[in-house]
C-alpha cells in the first residue's frame, strides 16, 4: 500500500506531469494496435461494406492478430447517431479509427478535435486535420471501363445509372461512365435515377425495373447490393455490373463484370503506421494503376473485341495515356465545360456539379 | 404515355404494394380489436428472412411463405403475452418488438447472406403472362391474387360474421364485451395471431416477389408505411387497398418519372417520398373534422384491458 502523504503526492505528481513527455517518445511504437471501423451497413451487403470489411479481415492476416484487435460497428446512420459512435470508440481507447461514409465527415471533424491522440480516417472524404486522414478510391476510373463496354455492347444506345445520392463522387462517376460510353457511341444516353438511399433493395430493384420498361438495356449502380442486377437477370436484358463487389452469383447472365474495391493494402499502410509511430494527416487516392480499384472477370458473353477496348481502356488509365474526363466535354444544357486538350484535374473533379451531354439526370 | 408503358407501370406499382397491403390488412384487424402492435417491421423482417430460408433450402416458396406467416405469428406472441396479459405498455412493447426482429432477423440471416432464390412467379401459362395486354391481369405472382383475396376475406368477417361483430366490439368498448361474457383476451389474442401472420407474408414478399435476396434490414421501413395506411383507409379494408396502391403507385411513380426525365423532374425527390406521410396527415385532419363514428379509431384503441372484476 502507498500510504497517501505529502511527499507521496508530490511524487505522483511529478511522475503524472513526465508521463506526456515520456509518451511522445517511449510510447510512440506500438506493441498492438486497436482498430475501430463504423460501417454504414453491414458487411453481408455484398458491396461496399462488405468491401471494407474483407480489407479489415486482410489487414489483420497481414500484421497478425497479435499486433492488431479491431471492432466493427455496423448499421452506423450518418449524422448524429455517428458522432456519438465515434465519441464512444475513441473514449474506449481505440487507437485509429475509420468512418467508411462520405456522410460521417462533420462528426469526425468534431470528434477528432476533441481527442487528438486518437487518429481518424475518414473514407470518401474531403477535409483533412492534424489526426484525420482521408482515403479514397479512383472508382470513376472503373467507370470508365464499364462505360466502354456498355457503349459497345448497348443495342438501343440507352444505359442506366443508379445513383445514391448526387455527391460529387456519384456525379463524377455518371460522368465517366458516359463519356466512355459516347466514345463508342456517339449516341449513347444516360439515364439516371436516384433513389435516395444508400441501401434500400426493393427500391432499386423497382428503379431498375422502371428503367428497363423504358428501353435500358445496361445499368450500373451506385448503390450497395445486387438487388439491380438480379432485376437485369430477370428481364433478360444485356446486362449490369457489379458494384464494389463481384456479385456474379446473383445474374449469372446479366453480370458483365465489377468494380472491385481493395482497401487491405490501404488498411495495412495506415494500421502499419500506428504501429510504427509515424502516422501522419494525408489524402490518399489511389485507382487501377494503385490496385485499390480492380475490374472483376469479364461475362464470357462479351465479345472479344468488347473485352479488348475495356482491356485497352484499363490499360490506358493506369500508364496515363488515357484520361477518364479528357476535354472537350460538353455539359447536358450544351456549355462546353472543358477545352479540348484539357482535362478535369482531381482538384476541379470535386466541384463538378454538371453532368455531360446525353446524360439525363 | 403509351399503353405499353402504363400497363408496365400497374405491374411495378401492384408488386409494390402488395407487401404494404398484407402487412396493413393484419394491422387493421388487429386495431379493430383495440390493440395498437408497432411491431410490424419486426414482424415482417422476421417473415422475410425465415421465408427467404425456407425457400432458399426447400426450393419451394409456398413452404416458405408458410413458414413465413407462421414465423410472424411466433413473433406477434411475445408481443400478445406481453401487452394482453402482463398489461404492458402496447406502444413500448410494439416498438420493443421491432427492435427484436430487426435484429432477430440479421441474426438469423447470417447464413443466408449473398445466395439469390428464384423469384415467386405467376402461375399462369406463358401464353397469358407474356401477352402485351393481358399480362396486366395475369402478370403477378400467387402472392397479389391471395393479397386481393383477403382483402374481402377481411371486408366479409369484419362486417359479415358474429365473430367480426364480437372483434369490432372488443375493439369499441372491452368492458361491455367483457360483461356479456366475451373473452376480451382470446378475441385479441387471435387478432394479433392473425396480424403477425399477415406481417409474415407481407415480409415474404420482399425476398419472392421483389428483389430475390436477403439482407438486413430488406424491408427499408415498409411496416411503417403500413402503419400508416390503417390511419389513411380509416379501419377500412376497401379503403385500405385503395390507399396501398395510391402508396405504391406514388412510390413507383417516383422511380418511373426520375427515369423518363421531362416534366415530373421538377418535383424533388424527397417530396415524392415523402407525400404518402403527407397524405397521411392530411387524412387524418379530415377525420378529425368529420366526427363521424364511421371513421374513427376503435375507441378502445392502444388502452390495455383490466376488467375489475
Amino acid at each position: 500500500m502507498v500510504r497517501i502523504n505529502r511527499r507521496n503526492v508530490l511524487k505522483i505528481g511529478g511522475a503524472a506531469a513526465a508521463l506526456p513527455l515520456i509518451g511522445s517518445r517511449a510510447f510512440a511504437q506500438k506493441a498492438k494496435v486497436r482498430a475501430a471501423f463504423v460501417l454504414i451497413g453491414t458487411p453481408d451487403d455484398n458491396g461496399w461494406n462488405y468491401g471494407h470489411d474483407l480489407g479489415r479481415r486482410d489487414m489483420i492476416e497481414a500484421l497478425g492478430a497479435d499486433r492488431v484487435e479491431t471492432t466493427t460497428v455496423t448499421n452506423v446512420a450518418e449524422g448524429p447517431d455517428s458522432e456519438r459512435v465515434f465519441r464512444e470508440l475513441a473514449q474506449q481507447g481505440y487507437d485509429i479509427i475509420f468512418g467508411t461514409s462520405f456522410g460521417y465527415g462533420d462528426a469526425m471533424l468534431k470528434v477528432a478535435q476533441q481527442f487528438p491522440d486518437v487518429k481518424f480516417e475518414w473514407a470518401t472524404g474531403f477535409k483533412t486535420a492534424s489526426n484525420l486522414s482521408i482515403y479514397n478510391a479512383r472508382f470513376h476510373e472503373g467507370r470508365t471501363v464499364l462505360g466502354t463496354i456498355s457503349g459497345m455492347m448497348s443495342e438501343t444506345g440507352i444505359g442506366a445509372y443508379i445513383g445514391s445520392f448526387p455527391i460529387p463522387e456519384v456525379v463524377m462517376g455518371i460522368n465517366a461512365f458516359h463519356l466512355a460510353a459516347r466514345k463508342h457511341n456517339p449516341d449513347f444516353i444516360t439515364k439516371v435515377v436516384y433513389v435516395d438511399s444508400w441501401f434500400d433493395p426493393a427500391k432499386e430493384a423497382d428503379a431498375a425495373r422502371a428503367l428497363i420498361d423504358q428501353g435500358v438495356d445496361v445499368i450500373t449502380q451506385h448503390t450497395d447490393g445486387p438487388a439491380a442486377l438480379q432485376v437485369a437477370e430477370e428481364r433478360g436484358i444485356i446486362g449490369g455490373f457489379g458494384q464494389g463487389a463481384d456479385m456474379s452469383a446473383f445474374a449469372p447472365k446479366a453480370h458483365l463484370t465489377s468494380i472491385i474495391d481493395i482497401w487491405a493494402p490501404y488498411y495495412i499502410k495506415a494500421v502499419q503506421s500506428v504501429l510504427e509511430g509515424n502516422w501522419k494527416e494525408g489524402s490518399s487516392w489511389e485507382g487501377l494503376a494503385g490496385g485499390e480499384v480492380v475490374i472483376g472477370p469479364y461475362n464470357e458473353k462479351i465479345p472479344a473485341d468488347v473485352v479488348a477496348a475495356a482491356d485497352a481502356a484499363q490499360a490506358g488509365i493506369i500508364d496515363g495515356s488515357l484520361h477518364p474526363f479528357a476535354g472537350p466535354i460538353t455539359d447536358n444544357a450544351d456549355t462546353l465545360r472543358v477545352e479540348a486538350g484539357d482535362v478535369i484535374d482531381d482538384g476541379e473533379f470535386w466541384g463538378v456539379d454538371w453532368y455531360a451531354q446525353g446524360v439525363e439526370a | 404515355m403509351s399503353i405499353d408503358i402504363t400497363i408496365a407501370i400497374i405491374i411495378t406499382m401492384v408488386g409494390a404494394s402488395t407487401p404494404l397491403l398484407l402487412a396493413a390488412l393484419g394491422e387493421l384487424v388487429v386495431e379493430k380489436s383495440g390493440v395498437l402492435n408497432l411491431g410490424i417491421e419486426g414482424m415482417m423482417l422476421t417473415g422475410a428472412v425465415v421465408g427467404f430460408a425456407v425457400t432458399y433450402d426447400t426450393g419451394n416458396p409456398w413452404l416458405g411463405i408458410l413458414a413465413a406467416a407462421f414465423a410472424g405469428m411466433a413473433v406477434s406472441m411475445l408481443f400478445a403475452v406481453l401487452t394482453l396479459s402482463l398489461s404492458s405498455n402496447q406502444v413500448a412493447t410494439g416498438l420493443a418488438l421491432t427492435i427484436f426482429g430487426t435484429g432477430f432477423s440479421a441474426l438469423f440471416g447470417q447464413a443466408y447472406t449473398g445466395k439469390p432464390i428464384a423469384l415467386f412467379k405467376s402461375v399462369f401459362p406463358d401464353s397469358l403472362t407474356d401477352d402485351r395486354f393481358l399480362r396486366v391481369f395475369f402478370d403477378y405472382s400467387p402472392l397479389v391474387y391471395f393479397s386481393l383475396f383477403m382483402v374481402f376475406v377481411v371486408w366479409w368477417f369484419l362486417q359479415k360474421t358474429r365473430a367480426g361483430l364480437i372483434l369490432r366490439a372488443v375493439g369499441e368498448n372491452d368492458h361491455s364485451a367483457h360483461s356479456i361474457g366475451y373473452s376480451v383476451a382470446k378475441v385479441r389474442y387471435g387478432a394479433v395471431a392473425f396480424g403477425g401472420a399477415m406481417a409474415g407474408i407481407a415480409g415474404a414478399c420482399f425476398p419472392l416477389i421483389l428483389t430475390p435476396q436477403w439482407v438486413e434490414g430488406l424491408t427499408g421501413g415498409r411496416g411503417w408505411i403500413a402503419l400508416a395506411l390503417v390511419v389513411f383507409a380509416a379501419w377500412r379494408p376497401g379503403r385500405l387497398l385503395a390507399g396501398a396502391y395510391l402508396f405504391g403507385l406514388i412510390a413507383t411513380m417516383e422511380l418511373y418519372a426520375k427515369a423518363a426525365g421531362g416534366a415530373f423532374r421538377i418535383l424533388p425527390s424527397e417530396l415524392w417520398a415523402s407525400l404518402p406521410y403527407l397524405a397521411t396527415i392530411a387524412v387524418l385532419v379530415m377525420i378529425s373534422m368529420r366526427r363521424t363514428k364511421s371513421s374513427s379509431a376503435p375507441a378502445c384503441l392502444g388502452k390495455p384491458f383490466m376488467p375489475n372484476n
